[in-house]
């Protein structure tokens, strides 16, 4: 048994979901006003009462929200921040302390992870050792709230008007993430990895070595590109052309295939709006007018990385 | 073969710039379909992941408002104020060092960081104050693009350092994967076999901030001579 689990942030991050589409409704001059109350309010109820309510009702308010966001009837609201000079002026008087609740966040999360997962009652735990790190780091976010809110002295208010002006900032791009995870999923269960595996490994001849490890590479980075995750392209990559070829067929070490490979998976992780949580919602949380600047900026790191893959795992998979 | 109608309809969906999140929802549509499932069944499946993914969103919601709440106290114009009291800073320095103690940190088993957490408060302005200290005034396009590159360090560092530490993710997957196919696999070895590769990152990284850094500075100068010379 657990005595705080994930469920408990979920409820809170959804009571701050429902505030957000709360102040919405109520802002007369929001220029998507009800649309986007509605979209947070959705999102909210997944949050609050996603493991009470069936996965198939779920499914229908998730496509709701989709409905919403492409009929754009999601919007940022014409409120602006407070000026700069107003900043700079609390920046003066407030300086290095400022640093104090940013940095409690990593700090929380860090001892969070190493202390809590340890602590027991008998046989009764106080978080689950699997969702420790993330409880942490939802607890860090909230220890950094108060300690914030103790500095600063502000209304309680204050930070639900900047933390609501910061998830409109991000959009639905918000959601985009489970969305494409949701996806992922569909596509492991109707078998689209295997086709893809099938299609690499008789295309190419992997009679030769090298291209055993180049077909590997690119299948690893081609369906991380596709699915947005190297996890899910691991399984299905490495069983479909790792394994046979390389291990099998050429003698491969599959330790070093293994890592370098995953690796190069990374490289596709780099390269896909597929990956939204790295790619898509920091563009929007930065606020980039391109939202596929991020992807631009990796591009030619991740070429360079994936090249230098696929020739240190020739040069060692069969060597060492 | 038409198992793939998914990925087909998610290439052309973002090729003609339809809303992601439907262009999604379209390609799992028609994949579930294809695969023989019923729109009910689509349904379900989409709503349980999207309730088992909730672990993706939840750091966002509950870190953006005491993030909010210190940028409204001038948070970001702390990070730029304290980058320009130290000399021989550039965008593409900060940038590095970032990705540095980040790909150490993680490799340690410490995840620090982040692109709510600690981009966008302060190593995004940080990148920008370093630039300002130099050169003032930057144009809006050059200022997006360090911005880009503070995500991209953010990315770098945290995939290319993860796999070299053997109690995450990664690595215990792979370890899983290998069990599950009969063959052992040493967790150590392949740890270990992460770590060239995060050093090749790391390099390419450093180049690209080197990159960055002279895009910087002909940005500026070039924003300097038109305004020597009277121009728009």
């Amino acid at each position: 048994m657990k005595l705080v689990t994930l469920e408990a942030f979920y409820a809170i991050a959804g009571v701050v979901l429902l505030l957000v589409a709360g102040r919405i409704a109520m802002d007369a001059s929001h220029p998507k006003r009800w649309g986007s109350a509605a979209f947070w309010a959705l999102l909210a109820v997944t949050f609050l009462l996603g493991n009470v309510i069936p996965p198939v009702v779920v499914g229908y308010l998730v496509l709701a929200m989709a409905v919403l966001a492409a009929a754009q009837q999601v919007g940022r609201p014409t409120e602006q921040g407070v000026p700069r000079a107003e900043r700079v002026a609390h920046e003066e008087r407030l300086r290095h302390r400022l640093l104090w609740p940013a940095l409690l966040i990593p700090a929380t999360a860090v001892a969070g992870t190493l202390l809590l997962g340890k602590v027991h009652f008998g046989g009764v735990r106080l978080v689950d050792s699997k969702q420790v790190t993330l409880i942490a780091l939802s607890l860090g976010a909230l220890v950094a709230l108060g300690a914030g809110l103790r500095l600063t002295r502000a209304p309680v208010h204050t930070p639900l008007t900047e933390g609501s002006r910061l998830l409109q900032t991000i959009g639905w791009a918000l959601v985009l993430p489970q969305m494409l995870a949701a996806l992922g999923g569909i596509f492991a269960r109707a078998g689209v990895g295997e086709v893809i595996a099938q299609i690499v490994a008789s295309a190419l001849p992997t009679q030769h070595a090298f291209v055993a490890v180049l077909a590997y590479c690119a299948g690893m980075a081609l369906f991380t590109i596709v699915m947005g995750n190297a996890f899910a392209a691991f399984a299905v990559i490495t069983g479909g052309i790792g394994l046979p070829f390389i291990v099998r067929m050429h003698g491969g070490n599959p330790a070093i295939m293994a890592a370098i490979g995953m690796l190069a998976g990374y490289c596709g992780t780099l390269l896909t709006p597929m990956a939204a949580n790295f790619n898509i919602v920091p563009a929007m949380l930065l606020e980039l007018k391109d939202r596929h600047a991020v992807i631009k900026a990796q591009a030619p790191i991740a070429a360079a990385i994936f090249i230098a893959n696929v020739l240190l795992m020739y040069f060692c998979v069969y060597r060492f | 073969m038409i198992k793939l109608i998914g990925v087909l309809v998610v290439a052309a969906g973002f090729a003609l710039r339809f809303n992601t999140l439907l262009v999604v929802m379209a390609a799992g549509i028609a994949t579930g379909l294809c695969a023989g499932m019923s729109f009910h069944e689509i349904m379900t499946q989409f709503g349980r992941f999207f309730v088992e993914n909730r672990y993706m969103t939840l750091p966002v919601v509950l870190i953006v408002p005491v993030i909010g709440l210190l940028e409204h106290y001038g948070l970001q114009e702390h990070a730029e104020r304290f980058i320009r009291r130290a000399r021989a800073v550039t965008p593409g320095r900060v940038l590095l060092l970032y990705t540095a103690v980040r790909q150490i940190s993680i490799a340690l088993g410490v995840n620090v960081g982040g692109h709510a957490g600690a981009v966008r408060p302060l190593i995004a302005p940080m990148a920008e104050g370093a630039a300002r200290a130099r050169y003032g005034d930057l144009p809006e396009k050059i200022v997006q693009t360090v911005r880009a590159h503070a995500a991209a360090a953010e990315n770098v560092g945290n995939f290319f350092g993860e796999d070299i530490f053997i109690a995450v993710g990664a690595v215990l997957l792979m370890k899983g994967f290998f069990e599950s196919t009969g063959l052992n696999v040493s967790v150590w070895e392949m740890a270990l076999w992460g770590l060239p590769t995060a050093l090749v990152a790391f390099a390419a990284m450093w180049w690209r901030c080197r990159r960055l850094d002279r895009r910087v500075a002909r940005a500026a100068t070039e924003t300097a001579g038109a305004e020597g010379k009277g121009g728009p």
